[in-house]
């Protein structure tokens, strides 16, 4: 029952307070965006699929990819999924290269399961991608201006100094999941400022230029594009390292939500309403000792 | 409520969580193929064409490369060899008999041969050629700018789309066919193009004549032209939406 109630943050036992942490639209902003993702990330399979390889400068020098992804015979004429990136060769038969049931495996780049639509299909890729990237850039925008103008990037998103002095301790507590409670826990600590300005502020929208560097007619309009990335197969080879990324914080970020209170987290994202905990609870209690935290405020 | 560990509970969720993704996605793919999902990807199109319009302004130019960039070889996508017997008769020949005709919606419709174009005032360009599939290749292309050609013959004011007759069926089935809008047609790199790295453009890039259109994607730029027609609308020829590859769903504006 105890792990029940710390999960929905409804022990009465402990003196709870419970905070407004998220505005509407930050809310509604952050269940579009996912959706998007989702949309933009499986689509994007779908159309790097079309041509399975990745290249440096600015056009496809075919003979040497910096990522290429492929199914190939082995000496047994059985078909292998191979993945290399540079001069390392993998064999990621079942899920790159070559998927799907044993009785009917297919030759392609990522498994159907992580594409949109799932059967081979670059134009419903395209659509699909095209038709999310028209949501999710407009809607980072005004997201990256609402930070902003409304002072919550200040706030709530910039490191102060007493953080970067902290930022050992920090990162010990966060290795070993041990998160904030009570007063602490009401603020973003110096990682997830720092993990969160790096996804908002750069990441986000180094998908969406590289991205359009691959547009030709982009090109034509904005041709420094062209100069900041390198070209346009490097400005595609970083738009996929930015998915890569961005699939990276997701992850992280599932963990940490699970970890860290997954009904409160949930609720605080769908409500507003987050709870916080008191710093020690008996028998989880942490061995800071809670003077040597404020000491140097 | 505190059984986490009970493995049939774990394995109904898991096949649970499994069923409803594998519903999912087969969702998706029907929304795919649905009118309604089709109408939302035009739209979608709709907008980036009228954003990249209101960017790049008629004038703005691809980038031009150095003659150190070109690629050694110049990948050959789509048809590559064209079975259709007329063409192979004209291609036995060096495209000798090989005529281009430009009609429809013309003043002085007429037809040009190889040595026609190639009498005319001509371009060369290195530019950057990029597949719809995401690869991309550099070579130097020489041609007839289609502006010029189409002021020749005299564009009526009814014309809307530039559209281009081909002589190849890719993979045997219906003939391969483009369409520019005016203001495409008109920008200064758009050529018609009989010369690729210097030599004679080969059979595999689509010889004798092929369309450079260098804001769009290589789709658009249709190989083995064999007739300019000038249009109010192209929603007759083929399956209506402007293309080849656009009858089969993909978007008529490629600039993205």
């Amino acid at each position: 029952m105890r792990v029940l109630e710390t999960w929905l943050g409804t022990n009465r036992n402990q003196a709870v307070t419970v905070i407004r942490r998220h505005s509407a639209f930050t809310r509604l902003w952050h269940w579009v965006n996912a959706a998007c993702l989702l949309v933009l990330l499986m689509s994007g399979l779908q159309i790097f699929n079309a041509h399975p390889a990745l290249y440096w400068g600015k056009d496809s020098h075919f003979d040497s990819p910096a990522l290429s992804i492929r199914a190939v015979r082995d000496d047994a004429g059985e078909w292998r999924g191979i993945t290399q990136v540079g001069p390392y060769r993998f064999d990621t038969t079942g899920v790159l290269g070559l998927s799907g049931p044993a009785e009917a495996r297919e030759r392609r780049a990522f498994p159907a399961w992580a594409t949109l639509p799932g059967p081979r299909w670059l134009a419903a890729g395209r659509g699909w991608h095209f038709l999310a990237g028209w949501l999710f850039a407009p809607l980072l925008v005004a997201y990256l201006l609402y930070l902003i103008l409304s002072g919550q990037l200040r706030r709530r998103l910039l490191p102060r100094g007493h953080e970067w002095r902290h930022i050992g301790h920090t990162l010990y507590d966060h290795l070993r999941l041990r998160f904030p409670r009570g007063e602490e826990a009401r603020h973003y600590n110096l990682l997830q400022k720092l993990a969160y300005l790096l996804v908002l502020f750069v990441i986000t929208p180094l998908v969406i230029l590289t991205g359009l560097t691959m547009s030709p007619s982009m090109d034509a309009a904005w041709p420094w594009l062209l100069d900041i990335f390198g070209g346009r197969q490097s400005a595609r080879t970083l738009h996929f390292l930015c998915a890569l990324a961005l699939v990276g914080f997701f992850l992280i970020h599932i963990v940490l939500v699970l970890l860290s209170g997954v009904g409160n987290n949930l609720r605080s994202m769908i409500t507003g309403r987050y709870a916080l905990f008191p710093e020690t609870v008996p028998d989880t209690a942490p061995e800071t000792a809670p003077e040597k935290e404020t000491r140097d405020d | 409520m505190t059984r986490p560990t009970d493995p049939r509970r774990r394995r109904f969720l898991t096949r649970s969580l499994l069923a409803t993704s594998a519903l999912l996605l087969a969702g998706c793919d029907r929304l795919s193929r649905s009118d309604a999902m089709g109408r939302l990807f035009d739209a979608g199109e709709a907008l980036t064409q009228q954003a990249q319009r209101l960017l790049a302004s008629r004038e703005s130019l691809a980038r031009e490369y150095a003659p150190e960039d070109i690629a050694p070889t110049f990948r050959a996508n789509g048809t590559t060899n064209p079975q259709d017997a007329a063409y192979r008769r004209l291609a036995a020949n060096g495209f000798r008999d090989w005529r281009l005709t430009v009609d429809g919606l013309v003043e002085r419709p007429r037809t040009f041969s190889l040595d026609d174009l190639k009498a005319m005032p001509a371009r060369t360009q290195i530019t950057r050629h990029d597949c719809v599939e995401g690869w991309s290749c550099i070579g130097q292309w020489r041609g007839v700018v289609l502006g010029d050609l189409l002021a020749q013959v005299g564009v009526r004011d009814a014309a809307r789309f530039v559209v281009f007759h081909c002589a190849d069926r890719y993979r045997g089935g219906d003939r391969y066919y483009e369409s520019l809008d005016m203001r495409e047609a008109y920008h200064p790199q758009t050529l018609l193009a009989y010369d690729l790295n210097g030599a004679d453009l080969p059979v595999a890039n689509g010889a004798p004549l092929r369309l450079r259109a260098e804001r769009q994607l290589g789709y658009k730029m249709a190989k083995y032209v064999m007739r300019v027609e000038l249009v109010e609308s192209f929603a007759h020829l083929g399956r209506g939406r402007g293309g080849y590859w656009e009858d089969r769903g993909y978007q008529w504006w490629a600039g993205i």
